[in-house]
């Protein structure tokens, strides 16, 4: 078998092995997007579909509305909960569906379908400090006309959302230009500290209440409702009828205060969402569930086990692809200019950006964050196989070639081992890049140590960050340690030592 | 002149140019075998280039070069390699290999067995008068003069018909280099290699030369032995170049050599 040949088999190997890892899915997946409520209600359903024998997988925290939705529709996840509201301005956007009916029509030409309203309307709130209101006399969303100087700090999906600030700034002729983009969970955070003066608010947020807020009066009524519904495959009333069922369980359940309690015992007492979902569905349906909450260990493992698996992955094959891609590139010194323009641009495509671009092709989970990772790695790898060949000193390779050696044999024989430093710098730049850049994974629901980072942003607990914060920052290390090992083996004793 | 054999090397009108600078202008030159043919010139004058040339570092634009018969070309260089053996001025070793595979390297990937390649090591370290420890070293450890043995052993392994040699001592200090000359001229002689040998060093193509070639600014400026340069210039620059080198060594001549 030849290099190449092997080469490409490696490769092949590789991408099975990824795809095999993949394809592990249980029966029914539940999806929910990354605030605490969506994740309640997603551990709800969970329980609720788990309850009647059917493995069940939540994937929790997946991102946003946009996110959520084409995992839908590519049957990544079977259902998830969303807001009427949510889907006649964000989804449906352009299309006239109002009505939760208008909306069942258009969504059943998709596919889709919209159970009952479960009970509870979420809608948007702009939320002030009293201190701060009550000084300006702002009572209604039409007061904020007269203090331009305000500043506004909105959850990212809101600033981008038709029915968010750039309707809301139409409908009421708002002039503030102050306004910031930032995490909802982050928000409250800014409006106590004081450096925001009003941010978007669920009304069923827990904090309203814990902050003292005043919701202000949407008195052009810009905000639809946003009735908390399932959305859900049509083919799961096929491949599991006996969860569909179940799940009418919850239609017309949830009050409003009952939503805005379980999210004040998750922010504000810390209780785990699994729990709180259990204890409702106790409380209200008389269902026992059997709760098993992971152990911080079982946790930690699993996220180790997830991180290194995207890692490990995409770095494989990043080494795998760059290192010929770098030997083309000083062969062919044309090719070599494109080649390392391609990789340096796709660097400077932010990780964040990198990993959403791969959801409309390759869906949600490890497969998109294993490509936007390769992709990320490219550029280190393939520039140090590049400066590592073209900076052999001209004299060792013209001996090579007056030797009589082949281009081949010149290339395995004296030119890759005296580029190994390099080469391996390279590798070792995008591993210890490509672990900290996994833990964006998370927002895809890739697991790994960014899990508990993003769980932690949301409820405001730093030892959970620093759960995931301090075995990435422990990996990378352990990485760097790994290949400075491997340069033993791999760069020669005499590449290694200095002149006497 | 008459020519009884057969040239090894033989070119005819070659030239070559860099860019717009005009490194080699209609070149002839007949390397005769078992003879040691020394460029010599300043800087710039060609007689690298002319070796490179030999060797298919490089092409040539115009003229035609041949080696024991055949014409140099870029499908055939790689088998007339086989034949020739290349030295540079540092020895041009392989840093990452010690000094053992440096100079094995090409018999292994011709398939030699252990048994054949592990003589020729031990023929090649007698000849050289390498230490046999010094062969399980890299390069770095190497002092300069070892290197240029190992480079020496190496370029011999496949037993050349042809010693190429690009200012092969040009790097090393004068006690050294004096040492390397009574040993290197010993070792063409008794190996009868036929020898094409660059140096700036008029007292050293002096010692080695059978044939010496002057280059200037790319033509052949005077070809004869040692003592037709110094009895017999051609033009005012030949008598300039031997005068420059010639007033330091003179007292030296004679007594130290031959």
């Amino acid at each position: 078998m030849s290099g190449v040949t092997r080469y490409w088999v490696a490769a092949v190997v590789l991408l099975l092995l990824a795809q095999t890892a993949l394809a592990q899915q249980s029966r029914v997946t539940v999806g929910s997007k990354k605030f605490t409520e969506s994740v309640i209600l997603g551990e709800l359903l969970t329980q609720l579909a788990a309850s009647t024998g059917t493995e069940v997988e939540h994937r929790s925290e997946l991102g946003g509305t946009r996110v959520l939705w084409s995992a839908l529709k590519r049957g990544e996840i079977d259902l998830y909960p969303e807001y009427t509201g949510t889907i006649s301005k964000e989804i449906l956007a352009g299309r006239e569906a109002a009505t939760i009916d208008e909306i069942r029509t258009v969504l059943a030409a998709e596919r889709i379908v919209v159970s009952e309203p479960l009970g509870f309307n979420n809608t948007y709130i702009l939320g002030m400090k009293e201190d701060v209101a009550e000084p300006l006399g702002i009572r209604a969303i039409s007061d904020l006309r007269r203090h331009p100087d305000l500043r506004f700090g909105f959850s990212n999906e809101f600033m981008d959302r038709e029915d968010g600030w750039p309707g809301l700034r139409r409908d009421y002729a708002l002039p503030q230009r102050d306004v910031r983009g930032m995490d909802h969970d982050l928000a409250y955070r800014g409006l106590d500290g004081g450096s925001i003066d009003l941010v978007d608010l669920y009304s069923t947020d827990a904090e309203i209440q814990y902050y003292g807020l005043r919701a202000l009066e949407d008195d052009r009524a810009h905000f639809p409702r946003y009735d908390a519904v399932i959305l859900y495959r049509d083919d799961l009333e096929r491949r599991a009828s006996e969860v569909v069922a179940a799940l009418a369980a919850l239609e017309g359940a949830i009050t409003a205060s009952d939503m805005t309690g379980m999210n004040a015992t998750a922010k504000i007492e810390n209780v785990s969402e699994a729990r709180i979902a259990a204890e409702f569905l106790e409380r209200r349906l008389g269902l026992q569930t059997d709760l098993h909450e992971a152990s911080a260990w079982e946790r930690f493992w699993a996220n180790t086990v997830d991180h290194l698996f995207l890692v490990a992955v995409s770095l494989a094959g990043a080494i795998l692809v760059s290192i010929p891609l770098g030997v083309i590139a000083v062969r062919f010194r044309r090719v070599g200019q494109v080649i390392l323009g391609v990789v340096g641009v796709i660097q400077t495509i932010p990780a964040l950006a990198l990993l959403v671009f791969m959801i409309p092709l390759l869906g949600i989970g490890a497969a998109p964050a294993i490509v936007a990772l390769f992709l990320y790695s490219l550029l280190p790898i393939v520039r140090n196989t590049y400066a590592g060949l073209h900076d052999i000193p001209r004299p060792i390779v013209e001996s090579a070639i007056a030797l009589g050696l082949s281009p081949r044999q010149r290339l395995r024989l004296v030119e890759l081992p005296l580029a190994a430093r390099s080469i391996l710098a390279g590798i070792k730049t995008s591993a210890v890049i490509n672990v900290g850049t996994a833990t964006l994974g998370a927002l895809i629901g890739t697991g790994g140590y960014g899990q508990p980072i993003l769980t932690g942003i949301r409820l405001d607990d730093v030892g959970l960050i620093m759960q995931g914060a301090v075995p990435a920052a422990g990996l990378a290390l352990l990485c760097q340690g790994a290949f400075e090992l491997a340069e033993r083996k791999f760069v020669s004793k005499g590449l290694r030592i200095k002149a006497a | 002149m008459s020519h009884p054999t057969s040239p090894v090397i033989e070119l005819k009108q070659i030239t070559k140019t860099f860019g717009t600078t005009r490194a080699l202008e209609g070149i002839d030159l007949r390397v005769e075998p078992a003879q040691t043919t020394v460029l010599i010139g300043p800087s710039g004058c060609g007689k690298s280039t002319l070796l490179r040339l030999v060797v298919g570092l490089i092409g040539h634009d115009a003229g035609t070069a041949s080696f024991e018969g055949s014409d140099i070309t870029p499908d055939n260089i790689r088998a007339l390699r086989r034949r020739m053996g290349y030295v540079i001025q540092e020895g041009g070793l392989f840093p990452h290999l010690t000094a053992e595979w440096n100079v094995v390297l090409m018999a292994r990937q011709l398939g030699w067995p252990e048994r054949k390649w592990r003589n020729r090591l031990g023929e090649l370290a007698e000849l050289t008068r390498l230490p046999m420890d010094a062969l399980g070293r890299y390069p770095v450890e190497l002092s300069g003069g070892q290197r240029q043995r190992v480079s020496l052993m190496r370029a011999l392994m496949l037993d050349p018909h042809v010693l190429l040699m690009d200012e092969p001592l040009g790097a090393l200090d004068p006690m050294i280099r004096y040492e390397l000359q009574v040993e290197l001229r010993g070792i063409f002689r008794r190996l009868g290699k036929t020898v094409l040998l660059v140096t700036h060093d008029l007292d050293e193509a002096g010692f080695f030369g059978d044939v010496i070639v002057l280059l200037r600014d790319g033509r052949i400026e005077q070809q004869g032995t040692v003592e037709e340069l110094v009895t017999n210039p051609r033009s005012e620059f030949v008598r300039a170049f031997v005068n420059a080198q010639r007033s330091a060594l003179e007292p030296l001549q004679g007594e130290s050599r031959s």
